[in-house]
């Protein structure tokens, strides 16, 4: 086997955490090691999530961790972002999990739900007994989510739903669905619909080549009626959806290093014990070349989040700043895993090792969250005032 | 129920160790320091037999530098009340006097369990505990993989040779963990977070009488090139010989 993960700090931006944060950042990089590494490769290959585990992240307090009140942590940016680039260490799925519960389920509730909304769902998906998942992208609108066919109509009371949301982590298996869908007025807005309401089936998406540890499915609604207090009272337009995709991608962004930290640790460990004429491999210049460019953009990734951690805390955050490292992070831990993979040699394709299943995986964080040309036409319009999609 | 652990701050089985320039100590740098593990089974026992309690109060108590105040909050964060913290320098002391200074800070206060890990995965000295025990005239029962209480009996299981040595002892009594005694919980974000405000009390270790002189840290040898004595079952001889011979391991 190979050695046990320590993490990768070139740039001792430990001395820029505080005690609290540390501490989270390695209990997580505990549990990971010691709970989630001896089985994500079976859960891999059979493609299921590790459901057992669920408990206990939910007792560390993983799930809603930033969310002050209702039974979560309230844990500052700094420490959230850690927890998500640990678990991505272990798994894009893991932090899938994490990444879907909190930021695109928990947040969107507690931002805009009402005080009857935070109460019944924020505490018992704290404790992991309820898991959500967010509809928003379509089968036929995935960058484009403003163009959404999923219609709420106003029925006798209730809220009416119909169309289908597609590509949704944790589809089949959540108790409670954040729906984003058009009104009457055509305006989007969020809608609360659990399992089981008569109209609302799921379905899973099988066969993936990437994220097989994570759940993925399809939300189909139809003539799904919702009571009338099933919405989010105020939020209207794109924003609501936007927003929460901003908490997301700012975990994303922590999460990629993660990946990309897994995928250097096995690259050092097998470039000085791979040997080959004479010689570890490591000595060889064109692998010292990849592992240099690992080092360096990890490093550079790990300052990009730190700052971004601290702009979030300090509430001066900007969705165009979250796209940047978005869109960094993923490709450069792309890059990252693509290069262990061929410093790994043959062995880079087996499960032995981590890096095909993190470069697998990456493919899919590269997409989902705002693909990464979106992120980049997000970029262009911040420096040229220039919108190149309307 | 009054229940003390101790614990070491030491570096991460994981570490590349460093002999440090004064050849007696090693060098800190790049080496991530943990709560010794075996001590995170007396915490994680100390915890489970106050939750089963109901009642009771575990204390964390550390001997060592500045750095020290960090590893006894790793059991804070785990659950435990408060912490001790005996300050001292950066020269380390031998195990007698590191014993006195704990002693001499239990002597008189409320105690009914003391834990200790079974060994500090540094030094590996597995001394401390037997002679904090015997200085406080406590029983001592060490290398413990199951510890039950019952009343103001404990029944405690230590492995042996081809069995089990189960031990009765009347409280107060101290007990030293072994892997096995119990799988250590992971610390909730919520219980690291309330860990600094929960009583950290720190005053200077006392002055003990060594008795040892830490001469010298050196790295193990190299290990010698391997080599191949042969092929088959051809090459079993030969090999036996050598194992015998030169290795000295049969």
């Amino acid at each position: 086997m190979t050695a046990p993960f320590t993490g990768i700090d070139f740039y001792q931006l430990d001395e820029l955490l505080t005690e609290e944060e540390r501490a989270v950042r390695d209990t997580v990089r505990d549990w990971v090691s010691r709970r989630f590494m001896p089985v994500i490769e079976q859960h891999n290959r059979a493609g299921t999530f590790p459901d057992h585990l669920i408990p206990e992240m939910a007792e560390m307090g993983l799930l809603g961790a930033p969310i002050q009140g209702y039974d979560c942590a309230g844990m500052n940016a700094t420490a959230y972002g850690l927890i998500l680039q640990e678990l991505e260490r272990g798994d894009s799925g893991l932090r899938s999990f994490a990444s879907v519960q909190t930021s695109l389920c928990m947040w969107p509730i507690w931002t805009y739900g009402t005080e009857d909304q935070k109460q019944k769902w924020l505490p018992p998906m704290a404790r992991g007994k309820k898991l959500g998942c967010f509809g928003l992208t379509e089968p036929d609108h995935g960058s484009n989510p403003g163009g959404m066919i999923t219609r709420a109509k106003r029925k006798g009371g209730k809220w009416v739903l119909n169309g289908a949301k597609m590509w949704i982590t944790n589809a089949t298996v959540a108790d409670i669905a954040v729906v984003w869908a058009k009104d009457d007025e055509d305006q989007i807005r969020g809608y609360l619909v659990e399992k089981g309401t008569p109209g609302f089936t799921s379905r899973e998406t099988k066969n993936k080549w990437s994220l097989r540890a994570s759940i993925t499915g399809e939300l189909i609604f139809s003539d799904c009626a919702i009571p009338e207090d099933c919405v989010f009272p105020d939020v209207k337009g794109l924003k609501g959806p936007l927003s929460c995709l901003t908490q997301a991608r700012y975990g994303i962004a922590w999460g990629a290093i993660g990946a990309a930290m897994a995928c250097y640790d096995s690259s050092v460990n097998y470039a000085k014990t791979r040997i080959q004429f004479d010689r570890p491999i490591g000595a060889f210049q064109l692998n010292q070349e990849k592992l240099a460019y690992m080092l360096t953009e990890i490093t550079k990734g790990q300052c990009l989040c730190l700052r971004l951690a601290q702009l979030k805390d300090q509430k001066k955050l900007k969705p165009e700043q979250v796209s940047l490292a978005k869109r960094n992070n993923v490709e450069i831990a792309l890059n990252i895993a693509r290069l262990a993979r061929d410093l790994h040699g043959a062995n880079g394709i087996i499960d032995e090792y981590p890096v095909i299943r993190h470069m697998m995986n990456l493919e899919s964080v590269k997409t989902y969250e705002g693909t990464h040309d979106i992120h980049t036409l997000v970029l262009g319009q911040a420096a040229t005032g220039l919108a190149a999609y309307t | 129920m009054n229940i003390v652990v101790c614990v070491k701050r030491v570096p991460d089985s994981s570490a590349r160790i460093k002999v440090g320039a004064d050849n007696r100590t090693i060098d800190p740098a790049g080496v991530e320091y943990v709560l010794n593990p075996y001590d995170e089974f007396a915490v994680e026992e100390a915890l489970k037999i106050k939750e089963k309690a109901g009642a009771g109060e575990v204390t964390i108590l550390a001997l060592g530098g500045p750095e020290s105040a960090e590893t006894i909050r790793k059991g804070l964060a785990m659950g435990a009340d408060k912490g001790i913290h005996l300050k001292e320098g950066t020269t380390g002391r031998d195990f007698i006097a590191t014993a006195q200074a704990i002693a001499a800070e239990l002597k008189g206060r409320p105690l009914d369990l003391l834990l200790f890990g079974n060994k500090a995965i540094d030094d590996d000295g597995t001394q401390v505990a037997a002679m904090v025990a015997t200085l406080l005239g406590l029983p001592f029962v060490g290398v413990i993989t199951k510890l039950e209480l019952n009343g103001r009996t404990a029944t405690a299981h230590r492995p042996v040779e081809g069995g089990v040595e189960v031990v009765e002892v009347a409280l107060p009594a101290s007990f030293s963990a072994q892997k096995g005694l119990n799988e250590p919980r992971f610390a909730s974000l919520k219980g690291i977070m309330a860990a600094k405000k929960k009583p950290l009390e720190e005053k200077p270790a006392a002055a003990g009488e060594p008795r040892m002189e830490l001469v010298k840290l050196d790295n193990p040898p190299a290990r010698p090139a391997p080599r191949i004595v042969g092929t088959g079952k051809d090459a079993v001889p030969a090999l036996m010989k050598l194992l015998r011979e030169e290795a000295k391991v049969i």
